[in-house]
Parts: C-alpha cells; sequence; structure tokens
C-alpha cells in the first residue's frame, strides 16, 4: 500500500518513464531495498486501470520502456487522502517477545535469560544502525534514527520487566 | 590483543551497602565498551575503582600491566592526569575559569606553561566546535555546550582511556547525540579507549561492545548464549 502511494508522489513531482520512476523511488525509499522493474509496472499497471494515472507515448520508438506516465486528478486526491489518514500505532502486546518471557515463567525456566539474550541482540543491531548513521547523508540518519528509537522502546520495556520479573512469575504461575 | 585496563573481581561496600560484589571490566586500547545497568546496580562505582578514583574492598585494577593499588598515592593521580580523561553528567567545570581556562587545567596542574596548556586547549575548543565560546564562564554556556568544554577537556593530554559517566544524561536527544559524536570521532581518532557509563542505549550504541551491571556484578551480554 506504501509503495503505491509513493509512486504516486513521485508522478504528482514528475510525470515520468517507468525507468526513472524505479531509479527515483530506489533513492527516495528504497535505499536498503530497492524495488524490482517487475514490481513497478505490476503497481503502474493496476493504477492505470484505477484511473489514478495515464499515459503517454513518449519520444522514440514506442518501446514499453518510452511510455511516460503521468498522474491525473484522482491520483492527486489519492495521495492526499494517504496523507491525511494516520497510520495504526502498532500494537505490541501480543509480540513474540512478551510472548517468550510468559511462557519462560509459565514453565518455570529463566525469563531474566530471555531478556538478556534478547538486550544484546538489539543493542547489536543498534551499533551496526550507529555505524551506518554516522556515514549515510541526512536521508539515512533518519531512516535510522526511526530504526534506532524503536529499538531504544523495546529496550526500555526490557529493562523494565526485568525489573518486575518476580512479581509477574508469581501472577502467571497462580 | 591484550587487554590495556583490566579490573578483575572487584568489591566494593559502602558501610552495609554492598555497590560491588564481583564486578570485572576490560578494556583493550582504542575501543569503545559501554556499562549499563539499573539505577543503584554499581556502575559509577565500577568507573570510579577503574579509574583509580576509589578503592576497591577487594580486587584488582592493572593499567598497561601496573596494579593501581601498588602506586602511591601521588604516583596514582599522576597516572590519572596523563593517561586518563573524565567526563561526568555535570557540575564538573570549574564556575570561576572561562571555557578555555577550563579545558587546560589538566595540562597546567601537569606543569605545562599556561600559554602552551591554552593554545592546545583553543585547538580542541575549536575542533568541538566552541571556538567562540572560549572566554565564557560555564555558568554562560548551555548544557550541550558545557559538556563538550568538558571532552575538550578530558580529551586535551592526550588520554589512552576517556571515563564517560552519563555523559549526555543531563542532556536531550540533540545534544545528547552532538556530544556523543564529537566525543566517538575525537576517541576513533586519538586512538583513545573510552569506558561509557550510560543507561540509554542510543547512548551505548556508539560503543564496540558492552557490559551489564547488576546488582554488583558484571556480564558480558554477548557471552550469555
Ligand atoms: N560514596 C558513597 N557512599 C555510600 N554509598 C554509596 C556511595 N557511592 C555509591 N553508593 C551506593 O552504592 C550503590 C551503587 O551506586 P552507584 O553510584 O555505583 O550506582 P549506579 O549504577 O551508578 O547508579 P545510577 O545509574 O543511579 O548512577 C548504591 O546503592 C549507592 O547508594
Ligand atoms: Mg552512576
Amino acid at each position: 500500500m506504501t509503495m503505491r502511494s509513493t509512486f504516486l508522489a513521485l508522478l504528482e513531482g514528475q510525470a515520468q518513464h517507468g525507468y526513472d520512476l524505479k531509479r527515483a523511488y530506489d533513492q527516495h525509499f528504497g535505499r536498503s531495498r530497492p524495488v524490482a522493474y517487475g514490481q513497478v509496472y505490476t503497481a503502474l499497471a493496476k493504477l492505470l486501470r484505477g484511473g489514478f494515472v495515464t499515459v503517454e507515448p513518449g519520444e522514440g520508438d514506442g518501446g514499453p520502456d518510452r511510455k511516460i506516465y503521468k498522474i491525473t486528478e484522482a491520483g492527486v486526491t489519492d495521495v492526499q487522502r494517504w496523507l491525511d489518514e494516520p497510520e495504526d500505532p502498532e500494537q505490541y502486546l501480543q509480540s513474540s517477545l512478551y510472548a517468550k518471557v510468559i511462557s519462560a515463567l509459565l514453565t518455570g525456566r529463566s525469563a531474566a535469560a530471555v531478556l538478556d539474550v534478547q538486550r544484546e541482540k538489539h543493542l547489536e543491531a543498534m551499533r551496526e544502525l550507529t555505524r551506518r548513521k554516522r556515514t549515510g547523508d541526512l536521508a539515512d540518519r533518519i531512516i535510522c534514527d526511526h530504526a534506532l528509537f524503536h529499538l531504544d522502546a523495546d529496550l526500555r520495556w526490557l529493562e523494565h520487566t526485568a525489573t518486575v520479573l518476580h512479581e509477574l512469575a508469581g501472577q502467571v504461575r497462580r | 590483543m591484550s587487554a590495556l585496563l583490566v579490573a578483575e573481581g572487584l568489591h566494593k561496600a559502602y558501610g552495609k551497602t554492598v555497590a560491588l560484589a564481583a564486578a570485572d571490566l576490560a578494556v583493550r586500547a582504542g575501543e569503545i565498551v559501554s556499562v549499563m545497568g539499573p539505577s543503584g546496580s554499581g556502575k559509577s562505582t565500577l568507573l570510579h575503582c577503574a579509574a583509580g578514583l576509589t578503592r576497591p574492598g577487594a580486587g584488582l585494577v592493572r593499567y598497561a600491566g601496573q596494579d593501581l593499588a601498588q602506586l602511591t598515592d601521588v604516583r596514582r593521580s599522576a597516572l590519572r592526569r596523563r593517561e586518563f580523561g573524565f567526563v561526568f553528567q555535570f557540575g564538573q567545570l570549574v564556575p570561576e575559569l572561562t571555557a578555555v581556562q577550563n579545558v587546560a587545567l589538566p595540562l597546567r596542574l601537569d606543569g605545562v606553561s599556561r600559554r602552551a596548556a591554552e593554545r592546545r586547549a583553543a585547538g580542541w575548543m575549536d575542533r568541538l566546535g566552541l571556538a567562540d565560546k572560549a572566554a565564557a564562564r560555564p555558568g554562560e554556556l548551555s548544557g550541550g555546550e558545557q559538556q563538550r568544554v568538558a571532552v575538550a577537556r578530558a580529551l586535551v593530554g592526550g588520554p589512552k582511556v576517556i571515563f564517560a559517566d552519563e555523559p549526555t544524561g543531563a542532556l536531550d536527544s540533540v545534544a545528547g547525540e552532538q556530544v556523543m559524536d564529537l566525543l566517538n570521532d575525537a576517541a576513533r581518532d586519538t586512538g583513545a579507549a573510552v569506558v561509557l557509563v550510560t543507561h540509554d542505549s542510543r547512548v551505548a550504541a556508539y560503543a564496540d561492545r558492552g557490559i551489564v551491571v547488576r546488582d554488583g556484578r558484571s556480564f558480558d551480554p554477548a557471552g550469555v548464549r
């Protein structure tokens, strides 16, 4: 859903060939995961059918890659609707980590060990993101920051949970 | 590579309070090691013992092969001045001195002439983006600027180990990041190791690795599995 909307946003910025659209997508959104051509053309075909874009023949021999895709009024409205709609805050309550902590307590295993292993895994990911952030441009940095703040929130939860494990064990096993 | 600084089996009690029960720390030259753990777990006590600021009740601290407990107080404090740098959470700058005088202080205490000391201090002030704050007193600086002055002061003597206890603890995330970027770059460039006590995982993420302290005991979480 996000990819479709970002294609539309890119086309609102500028009508362009599918090939240029892929390049623009990779530059702005696909830094760690470039999009495949196939995905671009599949998405464009759907947008075309939905009336969100139109296609005009470009110069040259009229091969498939010469077509220029242009956003329609409906497309612009769709971009606006996408931006207006807030994202659902993710619900972490049923996270696998929570499930592991409770399962450890239920089975008399060490939940603290579960938390310790997870803490180190998170920190290792944060170290890697910090290294990447230190060598990247501003866009890279804010992408890494987004991940870093989320991992930091997880770690706070881990620390907090570690301090109430004893109490939690009492309730779980009752 | 063998460790530059090794603390082993540290024990420290304050009256009935056991601050350290069995804490270890090993720091290799040039590496950044984070120390995390709940409040009151003994992180600062561990840092103070490892830096020779506090004498442990039991255990051994060796720096470059030398047992700190074997040194006289005078030699131990000379070693601290020449080999170590310190950054604390706050309240570490001398309020009566200007920023550049604060940065120059460790060199002055070590007998460097005022001119030479302040010239080297000014170089570090420059590097930490404080060139125009040289004449300001700590009270005239923002929290972030004060911490950058403290980082400059920690670096001015060319330390081999920098001990940083919650260096960003009093700062917001932007100022904290700026201080950490500068501390990280300066340490990496000069080859100084850093012992970084923090409860902020985003700060700890600057480290190459980390240890955790809980109830006065340290452990290396990378070795847990
Ligand atoms: N000078 C002192 N006199 C008496 N007790 C002390 C002293 N220094 C530390 N303690 C006690 O030793 C224990 C460990 O303290 P320490 O300052 O090392 O913890 P910490 O992990 O640094 O905590 P924080 O994250 O809050 O800074 C605490 O119970 C503390 O009250
Ligand atoms: Mg402390």
